[in-house]
């Protein structure tokens, strides 16, 4: 890979994770950031199940949109297909992952139903296509994306185990101090944003 | 277009349709495995890939479950001696370090894969299922219904004891655990009392069932045993609904010794929950030993035609009790109730062991306390 490829791949990756962050920057897959973050050992495991399915689908899902959907004049569907795509891909990995490793089946398997319907992975296979990526743009994105949620999810059940112990007033304590918080987040995340730029634009 | 819309998505549904029912034919296929119960007193074969709390079921062996496995009762907790697989996420929360330690897993979430052997009581293994229809029915109080139930064999069960109704839904029947309220005398007839509680699937589904109806129950279950020393007084403290399994002790009890001591406290909130007052005045009238008090916690949320005692039910029995050792005690209502009045008793001389306590809460939360 030449260096301004391996620049570029850095970026894209670095931004999904940070700048861009799937869930603090675009607020998607939030219910079960929400619901799954008070216990790290969770929250890791759940984050671990979504990397692991965006990586898997956005790649499927770019090829039927630019193979399948594009060539037919039908992207129209593109929402449709993808969601297909997505439910019965974790259908059949819970299987395999199910008879093929016991123990990542108890790390993993309880999460794959949850997340069947999880909008981050939704989310990270539309970026990729309106982005226009190819499929090796396509397939870091993803999986920056699924880290970037996973480490927001795992960072964020750090600070809600910290927020047990605060004197809190009862109103704000639980959903109300972690939507704080998350917003807190983002905008620590986003602070990161001129880093990236500036590395793109001194590679050019 | 339209037409090539409808060929896309269907050749996308039909590679991922294919994809599933390969998978399940070949990948979760797990064919026969043998359930060992109590090293080798009894084995089951029973089809893998189902839960171990389904695969019981099938083979008529019936734990108690009350969540519908949704791992959040915790009433199907069973030994495990050997297989099983790892202790799940889902299970940790219901699971003490000393029951991980143990072997007890939730049958609910543990799904049989390969051979499995586990660890069942004598009283479980004597669970069945019972076909009951409804006898009659009516009205305790405003939300309380009782409900009288002919069964088609005899049910031999202890007084305190509960079973398990097997509520249809769309998803299947669910099972959800009612105390036993009706004498123990009759063994062919149950009687519940039943609260409906907005959403229960049990409730709502046992409040709308006409006479005639049919159900199913197993049971019973529960390990609560009274006294066999008649010089033991009793004491019984119930909170709202937990008045059902009460009133069958007492009941029974008087019956099997009329000169019986026992005591009975009833809490409620307010006069429109009060029931029973009736039935029991009848048996204090015949028996000179036995006496209750009823307490409202909150008689001005209703209407105001309350003359006797209020308050909450555990200052009751710090009131009106007197010291002293040598009795048992029976008790049943929501958690924070059972604290309290549990903390009252032993300052009144009662020990822990002679202190039995059953949470009587909505279905999704229900346990019994061993």
């Amino acid at each position: 890979m030449t260096e301004s490829g391996f620049t570029e791949a850095a970026a894209i990756i670095l931004a999904a994770i940070f700048t861009g962050n799937i869930l603090l920057h675009y607020f998607l897959g939030m219910c079960s950031f929400l619901a799954c973050s008070r216990e790290i050992s969770t929250a890791a495991g759940l984050g671990l199940a979504v990397t692991f399915v965006t990586v898997a689908t956005a790649p499927i899902n770019w090829l039927i949109y630019n193979c399948l959907l594009a060539p037919f004049n039908l992207t129209h569907l593109w929402l449709l297909a993808f969601i297909t795509v997505i439910a019965g891909f974790v259908q059949v990995l819970e299987m395999v992952v199910e008879r093929v490793s016991p123990t990542l089946y108890s790390a993993l398997g309880i999460f794959l139903p949850l997340i069947t319907v999880n909008c981050a992975i939704l989310g990270a296979s539309l970026f990729a296509i309106i982005r226009g990526y190819n499929v090796w743009q396509c397939l870091l994105y993803s999986l920056g994306a699924g880290l970037g949620w996973m480490l927001a999810i795992v960072l964020m059940a750090g600070l809600r185990r910290r927020m047990q112990y605060a004197d809190m007033p009862a109103a704000f304590a639980g959903v109300a101090s972690a939507m704080v918080i998350a917003a807190i987040m983002a905008l620590a995340f986003m602070g990161l944003g001129g880093v990236i730029e500036m590395k793109l634009a001194l590679s050019k | 277009m339209i037409v090539w819309s409808c060929i896309v998505l269907g050749c996308i549904g039909g590679v991922l349709s294919a994809a599933i029912i390969v998978c399940r034919r070949f990948l979760a296929d797990y064919g026969l495995c043998a359930i060992d119960v109590n090293s080798g007193g009894r084995t089951l074969d029973v089809a893998g890939g189902q839960t171990l709390l389904e695969a019981l079921r099938s083979a008529e062996v019936f734990l108690p479950s009350g969540c519908g496995s949704r791992a959040s009762c915790g009433l199907c907790k069973v030994r495990l001696t050997d297989g099983g697989g790892a202790v799940l996420a889902t299970e940790r929360p219901l699971l003490t370090q000393g029951d991980i330690r143990g072997g007890i897993r939730l049958a609910c979430q543990v799904r049989i894969r390969g051979p499995i052997a586990i660890e069942l009581p004598p009283d479980l293994l004597a669970v069945r299922l019972y076909r009951a229809r409804l006898e009659s029915a009516g009205m305790l109080t405003h939300d309380t219904r009782r409900l009288t139930f002919a069964l088609d064999e005899p049910l031999e069960f202890h007084p305190g004891q509960y079973v398990q109704a097997s509520i249809p839904t769309p998803d299947g029947p669910v099972f959800r655990a009612y105390s036993i309220s009706g004498s123990s005398a009759d063994k062919k007839r149950i009687e519940l009392i039943v609260r409906l509680v907005a959403g229960g699937a049990g409730s709502t589904y046992l409040h709308r069932l006409a006479v005639g109806g049919q159900m199913d129950f197993a049971g019973p279950y529960g390990q609560f045993r009274l006294s066999d020393d008649p010089e033991s007084e009793l004491i019984c403290v119930a909170g709202g609904c937990g008045l059902a399994p009460v009133k069958c002790i007492v009941e029974h009890l008087l019956s099997a010794r009329p000169q019986a001591r026992c005591r009975l406290f009833v809490g409620a909130k307010d006069s429109r929950d009060v029931m029973l007052m009736g039935f029991f005045g009848g048996l204090a009238g015949r028996h000179p030993d036995f006496s209750y008090v009823y307490s409202l916690s909150n008689p001005r949320a209703g209407p105001a035609d309350w003359a006797g005692r209020t308050g909450m039910i555990h200052h009751a029995v710090a009131h009106e009790l007197a010291p002293g050792g040598g009795r048992q005690a029976f008790i049943c209502g929501p958690e924070p109730m059972i604290a309290a009045v549990t903390r009252v008793l032993i300052e009144k001389g009662l020990s822990r062991a002679d202190i039995y306590a059953d949470r009587f809460e909505a279905a999704r939360t229900w346990t019994p306390a061993g």
